[in-house]
């Protein structure tokens, strides 16, 4: 077995000591101040290693404390944190500066990095929406586990192929991110979004659950599934990996076959 | 200011917030306040698994658990309690899956178990398969889980609400919960919830730490405010240490990655946990790998220019099974270092990871007003608490355990308090204390930034009571802290808005870090031993004769209004396990 040895690894330290001057334009907005939003630049130094939210912290922390987002655990598994970034919905916690900015020929930064709230959510402060219709749509489709019959005493049996066949969906973090990338929602704030039909499908394809039909009756309504038009964003921002397209052309077909 | 009226308050959604409100929402007018949505909890975070003696995939019992619970926590456990943990366990998993909890599961159906740091089959003969897991998602799966059945059972949740102060009411010479008070981050608002029984379920506080696995959000709130109504705070000098963090991030990499076979190597390559345990090895119990680790840095086998840190090694794991089994924590290594795992080590540090003390309560979940008082109307479970089943040290696995058993006690049991009790009169203007803060930080024009304060009582903590700890560093740490707070009541913030004032609530934060560092400090001062999470060098061993007993620590206010703290020392559980020397 080949023996790790120290000098293989020193390009991939978290933070080098190497700052890049960078502006961060962010799209403010207070309605305690103005009814208005503004772009407003905000210049730092800072290692292209960090993450954008390290970013978003230093500009809070050093120069302005009114600058509001929501944030928690840092590293892209609690959902708090999806953004606008440079026009895509990210993560910021996921996103590292040095991935998103474009450098000019001596290496310094040539674009400001832009930053705003997600879209098809009202924005209530700077980069913090309303999420209760994104979580309502979310609470609509049934997202628990319905079982009829006598519980047995042991766990239920689920074969690791069962398992597998909703793993992808299983991994949503509810960030929002695939919803508020999606045209049909920004133009219709009633489509359920892609996020609840991920959702949907993580139930509807357990081997275990016994309410799939009645999901896929919420999702045949005219704000359900039928109205993706397939434009593929959602999968492109889901920050977890999810094929969201894929799943929610599964639905569509388990609509159509009433197979699942 | 806004009064509400609920049976049963429960404050925090993570695991053990949301385990408990499923039962109590069921059995009474339940309210859960919490200041993240529900599903953005650290419990997600949580990676490599749930312990419970399934014996799904090889032998085991849950007095195997019972035994290496003990053990683990330097005897400090006690033992009563771990008896609970180990003995419900079983159906606390069984339940999870019921509720829907996607396990992965063995070729025949089952639950699959793995290994994990300091689970043995009998009594430490061997690593036993006892962790039940979801790849390295478990913790995401459990609060998914939770969140999904608290829509089920309709839990009312006030999202984005800071409790901030816990209302105590003496009434004939016995002082009772009343309610809490909140903070409304949408508004600006402040709301008092008058309820017959309160439940803290509001986490960890690792955020006094620099390099740490826990969220930004972990501060400690629901510790600070029992602590400054006058209830004790127990056994605050034991903090676990994980020993593999990402290098200088502190982002967690689970223990599972080596259950699944990793191995920690130094410098020269070399498998150095072969000489501090070599049973265990790679999965002896996390203090002791934490420890030996700085031991091979210190010694000058530490990698990377500076030498400080060491690898973690998967490249021998065939990539279905690092694709498979750890999925996230392979990602993590791409993302945020630019490595590739099925190819080259991971470099890491032990990070400051759980708080194994906290507000102290029994086996019900109702919390103590000293070693045997209990506070009627008052339960704490899961991070928040200390029960205690975890001793000086928590075995990876039972954490995520305890929020599911402690939280369904203490569910139970605070809806039934309510049932059987009246209300707790409310005292005049319950919410002045939160107020005068509030005012206090928005009027301030003091000097002071809450970054730069935290920023240092970080690096303070880090350098001073980490993984090694001696009676000058822990000097050093109280008088620097006691510094800081002399310094935060110049703090001044920015924003002065009600809306989403998150620069006012980070202040308050910073506030709460503070008093549970210096009640940390000072509690391990007076330790003048070395105990599983507490290694002091210049006591290096264990003294069951003096020390063999929980700390108590309590705010105190003198008539002159000069603060302090006091200790006292309670007497831990012992039913048939005799303290023995800790060997792995
Ligand atoms: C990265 C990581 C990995 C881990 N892996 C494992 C593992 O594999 N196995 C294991 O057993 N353990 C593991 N642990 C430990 C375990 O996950 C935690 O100890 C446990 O999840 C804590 O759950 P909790 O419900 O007590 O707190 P949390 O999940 O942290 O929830 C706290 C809740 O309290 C709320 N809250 C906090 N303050 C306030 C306030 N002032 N007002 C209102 N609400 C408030 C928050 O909104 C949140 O909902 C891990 C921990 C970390 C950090
Ligand atoms: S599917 Fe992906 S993008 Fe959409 S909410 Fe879930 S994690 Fe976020
Ligand atoms: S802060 Fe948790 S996902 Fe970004």
């Amino acid at each position: 077995m080949a023996t790790p040895t120290m000098d293989r690894v020193e390009a991939g330290s978290a933070a080098s000591d190497h700052l890049l001057t960078v502006t961060f334009r962010i799209r403010r907005f207070n309605p305690e101040v103005s009814d208005e939003s503004t772009w407003q630049d905000f210049q730092i130094d800072i290692d292209p290693k960090e993450r954008v939210l390290d970013g978003l912290h230093k500009i809070k922390w050093e120069l302005d404390g009114s600058l509001t987002f929501r944030r928690s655990c840092a590293h892209g598994v609690c959902g708090s944190d999806a953004m606008r970034i440079n026009g895509k919905n990210r993560l910021a916690c996921k996103t590292l500066i040095k991935d998103i900015v474009a450098l000019d020929k001596t290496g310094a930064a040539a674009k400001p990095i832009t930053i705003e709230a997600i879209k098809g959510l009202t924005v209530l402060k700077d980069l913090v929406v309303d999420m209760e219709p994104f979580f309502q749509a979310y609470r609509d489709v049934m997202p628990f586990l319905v079982t009829t019959g006598n519980e047995p005493t042991r766990e239920r049996y689920q074969s690791a192929e069962d398992r597998e066949r909703f793993d992808d969906t299983t991994k949503c973090i509810l960030c929002a991110a695939c919803t508020s990338s999606c045209p049909v929602f920004w133009n219709d704030g009633q489509y359920f979004g892609p996020a609840a039909i991920v959702n949907a499908h993580r139930f509807i394809f357990d081997s275990r659950d016994e309410a799939g039909e009645q999901r896929l009756e919420i999702l045949n309504d005219r704000d359900g599934v039928w109205r993706c038009r397939t434009t593929f964003n959602c999968t492109d921002a889901c920050p977890r990996g999810i094929e969201v397209t894929k799943a929610i052309q599964e639905v569509k077909r388990a609509l159509i076959t009433r197979r699942f | 200011m806004k009064i509400h009226k609920y049976d049963t308050v429960i404050v925090g959604a993570g695991g053990a917030g949301m385990r408990a409100a499923i039962e109590a929402t069921k059995r009474s007018r339940t309210a859960v306040l919490t200041k993240l949505y529900p599903t953005r909890s650290h419990t997600g975070a949580a990676q490599g698994g749930m312990a419970a003696a399934l014996a799904n995939v090889e032998d085991d019992n849950w007095e195997w658990h019972t035994f290496d619970t003990i053990k683990g926590g330097d005897y400090l456990v006690d033992q009563d309690a771990a008896e609970i943990l180990a003995k419900e366990a079983i159906d606390a998993v069984l339940d999870l899956e019921k509720m829907g909890l996607p396990f992965n599961r063995t070729p025949e159906g089952n639950i699959d178990q793995r290994r994990f740091g300091g689970h043995s089959r009998n009594h430490g003969e061997a690593p036993v398969r006892r962790s039940c897991y979801a790849a390295d998602r478990t913790g995401h799966m459990i609060l998914q889980t939770l969140y999904q059945n608290c829509v089920k059972e309709g839990v009312e949740f006030f999202n984005e609400f800071y409790v901030l102060d816990q209302i105590m009411v003496e009434v004939d010479g016995v002082k009772k919960s009343a309610g809490v008070v909140a903070y409304e981050l949408a508004t600006g608002e402040i709301h008092v919830f008058q309820a017959k029984a309160v439940i803290y379920a509001s986490g960890g506080t690792g955020k006094f730490f620099k390099v740490t696995s826990n969220a930004h959000t972990l501060t400690g709130d629901g510790q600070a405010a029992c602590y400054r109504r006058g209830l004790p705070l127990e056994d605050m000098e034991f903090f676990q240490f994980h020993p593999t963090g990402i290098w200088r991030m502190g982002i967690l990499l689970t223990e599972g990655a080596r259950g699944e076979g990793g191995i920690l190597r130094n410098k020269d390559g070399e498998r150095f946990m072969e000489k501090y345990a070599p049973v265990m090895k790679d999965l002896a119990s996390r203090d002791v790998v934490s420890r030996s680790i700085y031991t091979e840095i210190r010694e000058g086998r530490g990698c990377g220019p500076a030498g400080d840190h060491v690898y973690l090694d998967l490249t021998h794991l065939p990539p279905e099974q690092l694709d498979a089994k750890l999925p996230d924590i392979t990602e993590f290594a791409r993302t945020y270092l630019g490595i590739e795992p099925y190819t080259d080590p991971i470099p890491i540090q032990p990070t400051a990871h759980y708080a194994m003390g906290g507000i102290p309560t029994n086996v019900m979940g109702e919390v103590l007003a000293d070693n045997t008082t209990v506070v009627p109307g008052l339960y704490a479970a899961g991070e928040v608490a200390c029960v205690s089943v975890h001793g000086a040290n928590r075995l990876g696995t039972n954490s995520l355990l305890d929020i599911n058993v402690f939280g369904r006690r203490s569910g139970i049991a605070a809806a039934e308090y309510a049932a059987k009790n009246d209300f707790v009169e409310l005292p005049e203007d319950p919410e002045t204390f939160v107020l005068a803060q509030v005012e206090r930080l928005l009027n301030s024009t003091g000097k002071e930034r809450v970054a730069a304060l935290r920023t240092e009582l970080q690096e303070c903590m880090d350098a001073n009571v980490m993984v090694f700890r001696t009676e000058q560093t822990i000097k050093t740490a109280v008088e620097r802290i006691s510094e800081l707070r002399e310094r935060y009541q110049h703090v001044a913030i920015q924003d002065k808005g009600k809306r989403f004032n998150t620069d006012l609530l980070e202040a308050v934060e910073l506030g709460n870090l503070l008093d549970l560092a210096e009640v940390m400090a000072v509690s391990a001062l007076a330790r003048k031993e070395s105990r599983g999470g507490h290694y002091r060098e210049d006591f290096p061993n264990r003294d069951d004769v003096n020390f063999m007993r929980h700390t108590m620590a309590y705010r105190e206010v003198g008539d002159d209004g000069i603060e302090s703290i006091r200790l006292d020392y309670k007497p831990v559980v012992q039913t048939r396990y005799q303290p023995m020397e800790r060997k792995y």
